[in-house]
């Protein structure tokens, strides 16, 4: 057997001859507790969740339940609400499609989806298809800084509304929407109200009672936890109904087939736990070590604009055009630094991004744009290596 | 705890040491495969190296290959994906396939579990528009092999799409899907000793799949999600061992035939289901009149024997098998279990398994007051 916690241990380290990791919200390294969890899963506690009839399955399966209950005391939930899926990205399609297909071909159904413009792809495309099945759509556009008026959103819901996904936080700009305000116009409305809380999981505190969230999509691998895992928060009271994407063995209650991968949903339920006790305290470090980041940029390089709103944002994100400079072109430059210039899923794509074009940021502006991620491994040296190669790359771009 | 004699590899494989080595190395690796810096490129090399080997393992290419969260999905893409409003399927489908299958009643099957293809090619005949068949390598109940080849040469002469899942046969047996013909497979990593929660769907050619995951256009946009990187290079590198031990695999069927030999020498009237037919070499489904499932699989459990008593998605409810019930074992279905060995298996674990069924066997039939066997 491999010495698994050493290889642990060399990951909270982050070893000096890699480049400075600041991509976090692309993807969050795997935290070492989470990696410990996991492992007598993977090795000697395996069994199917699902085998009822010997212990090796009832062994899993209360690792899955346990975990279960760590996602749902995150967001103030009953563990009978959460629904493992294999990620964000599923459940974002699950509650949107679920809710939509549910209710068509009842008596004059709801065919109306109110969403937000900067929304993930994954709510935007789900949202698409909906359309080209004869559900309508609105998307809300957002003001200067990224937020989402609460007033647009209600201006935009109809008797027709069925459902409004607006996101917790932007994959780009980190900016947080006014969630409780939404909830409550939904509330008021009758109509369900989704966000997509896969950047916001674990890093800003979420709560479906005070929000009044009806479905919330989770993600593990932004917060530390395992990648191929996610959920969807499915309220019970009052019950929401959603139809399941796939048909199979009828696990997770009907809503979604298929056998549970206990130490993933194990990784991610301490992945929960962890970012529960941790978040206030490991939000006001980011905070400190992102606005070291940028004053140390802003007191070497001009014209350093901030993309989205500062107040309302997720602590370790920030976002900036350099005014001038191509910012793939200064990426390239900066190998040492792992960074994106927007969401991964679109990284390979040269299109700028429509969540800069959105709030208002010029199609050249949007060319030098950087995101900026912090996490829970970034150190002060990380920032300030980081602050002095940009600065330096900047001004010899600049002559 | 791990049970003393793990017999229920046909619901989930422990997981193999290259799988587990490759795993905790992706996680350690870290990044996002569609981040264009170090720790993504790094990434997508894992990724794109566990698709290779996925795709070796059933004789295609990486391109070939769709990642899935697992078999379930995986069947779900396929025949919701593939565009086509006649689902046709066996009677003896993985519950994922059959509650997809459309129209008419499932094809059925003889009472060994093999399809009954007179029956199939009336049933496309009959068909209007595009249809696409789903029929099952292996079983995951009793390992009977199905003729899928022959089911892709008639599917093919009346111009349907094939799909194939073969999730149970795939590391168990040899699978070329080139040679089966099938234009769809797919594969679970956790039953060959990969990790839960990935699986995939094989293409042979370049059908227009239409995503059932909408989002970031990951996976050739067939299916949206950040790839789970670990669950690849895991899933890869059992795909490489199971490759490596399919010799050693189907010398397993020595093991079983033991073990059902011994049953039959101790209960006369048990019945071994497709004994005579092709199944795979690790997989004994039989049953003893009389004698509950739930109370042989529980006694087994006492004694730190772990089998099953159908497929484990189903070993909730106390129906029986619809596999069973569709080879017409309708009253020994609620009797009926499921050993399934696999490459940790040894000659003890089924000397372990025969000493504790033998004693659940004696002991439920003293207490329904039968005549005492003499114990050999």
């Amino acid at each position: 057997m491999m010495p698994y916690s050493s290889v642990a241990d060399e990951v909270a380290q982050a070893p000096q001859n890699r480049p400075v990791y600041l991509d976090y919200q692309a993807t969050t390294p795997t935290d070492p507790r989470v990696l410990d969890a996991m492992l007598p899963y993977f090795t000697e506690q395996f069994g199917n969740p699902h085998s009822r009839n010997h212990s090796a399955g009832w062994q899993a399966e209360e690792a899955v339940e346990k975990a279960r209950s760590q996602v749902a005391s995150l967001i103030g939930a009953d563990p009978r609400e959460i629904v493992f899926t294999s990620g964000a990205t599923e459940a974002g399609n699950l509650a949107l499609k679920g809710a939509a297909y549910f209710h068509r071909g009842r008596k004059n159904h709801k065919d109306h989806i109110v969403t937000c413009v900067t929304e993930h792809k994954c709510i935007i495309e789900t949202v698409a298809q909906l359309e080209r099945e004869g559900f309508r759509a609105t998307f809300v556009p957002v003001g200067k800084g990224g937020l989402i008026d609460p007033q647009a959103v209600a201006d935009a819901i109809t008797e027709r509304t069925l459902i409004v996904s607006v996101m917790a936080a932007n994959h780009e700009i980190g900016v947080l929407q006014p969630l409780s305000e939404i909830g409550r116009i939904c509330r008021e409305s009758d109509v369900l109200f989704h966000t997509d809380a896969a950047q916001a999981t674990g890093k800003i505190p979420l709560d479906v009672g005070s929000m009044a969230l009806d479905l919330v999509s989770l993600s593990a691998h932004k917060v530390y936890g395992p990648m191929g895992i996610g959920a969807l928060y499915v309220r019970r009271r009052p019950r929401v109904r959603i139809a399941p994407l796939f048909s199979g063995g009828g696990q997770e209650r009907g809503m979604r087939s298929g056998t549970l991968p206990t130490p993933l949903c194990v990784g991610f339920g301490v992945a929960a736990e962890i970012a529960a006790c941790e978040m206030e305290q490991e939000a006001v470090r980011l905070r400190r070590l992102r606005d070291r980041f940028l004053s140390a940029v802003q007191s070497h390089v001009p014209n350093v604009r901030i993309n989205g709103d500062m107040e309302n944002r997720l602590p370790g994100n920030l976002n900036l055009s350099f005014v001038g400079v191509e910012g793939e072109g200064l990426m390239a430059r900066l190998s040492d630094i792992a960074l994106s210039s927007g969401s991964a899923c679109t990284s390979a794509a040269l299109e700028p991004s429509y969540v800069l074009h959105a709030i208002g940021v010029e199609d050249e502006l949007a060319h030098n744009s950087i995101r900026f991620g912090f996490g829970r491994f970034t150190t002060d040296d990380e920032v300030d290596f980081a602050a002095r190669r940009i600065s330096e790359e900047l001004l010899k771009s600049c002559g | 705890m791990k049970p003393a004699v793990y017999l229920d590899f046909n619901a989930t494989a422990p997981i193999r040491d290259e799988a587990v080595e490759a795993v905790m190395g992706a996680f350690r690796t870290g990044g996002n495969a569609s981040s264009v810096h170090g720790f993504g490129r790094a990434a997508r090399r894992l990724l794109e190296d566990g698709r290779e080997q996925v795709a070796a393992l059933v004789g295609v290419s990486g391109d070939d290959v769709i990642f899935t969260g697992g078999g379930t999905e995986a069947n779900n893409l396929a025949l919701l994906g593939c565009g086509c409003p006649n689902v046709i399927v066996s009677a003896v489908e993985h519950p994922s396939v059959l509650a997809v299958s459309t129209g008419h009643a499932p094809v059925p099957v003889d009472g060994d579990g093999v399809i009954d293809l007179a029956a199939f090619e009336a049933r496309l005949a009959e068909e209007n528009g595009p249809a696409v068949v789903s029929v099952m390598l292996a079983n995951n109940e009793t390992g009977v092999l199905q003729p899928v080849g022959r089911v892709s040469e008639i599917a093919k002469r009346y111009g349907a799409l094939v799909h194939c899942d073969a999730v149970q046969a795939a590391g168990k047996i040899a699978v070329d899907m080139r040679a089966l013909g099938v234009d769809m497979l797919s594969l679970a990593a956790h039953k060959i000793g990969g990790p839960q929660g990935i699986g995939a769907l094989i293409l042979s050619t370049d059908l227009p799949l239409s995503p059932q995951i909408r989002g970031g256009g990951q996976e050739r946009r067939r299916r949206a999600g950040t790839e789970n990187i670990a669950g690849a290079a895991g899933f890869g590198a059992a795909a490489s061992a199971a490759r490596a031990g399919l010799a050693n695999f189907a010398k397993l069927s020595g093991m079983r035939d033991q073990l059902e030999e011994a049953v039959l020498s101790v209960a006369a009237d048990a019945k071994v289901f497709g004994q005579k037919m092709a199944r795979l070499p690790n997989t004994s489904c039989f049953a003893v009149p009389n004698l509950p499932s739930d109370t042989q699989v529980m006694a087994l459990d006492m004694e730190g024997v772990a089998v099953s008593s159908g497929s484990a998605c189903s070993s909730g409810k106390v129906e029986a098998s619809h596999v069973l019930a569709a080879m017409g074992e309708h009253e020994l279905g609620i009797s009926t279990i499921r050993v399934s060995l696999g490459w940790t298996s040894g000659s003890g674990d089924v000397d372990r398994f025969v000493e504790a069924w033998r004693k659940a066997y004696l002991r439920n039939r003293k207490q329904a007051g039968a005549p005492e066997l003499v114990a050999s």
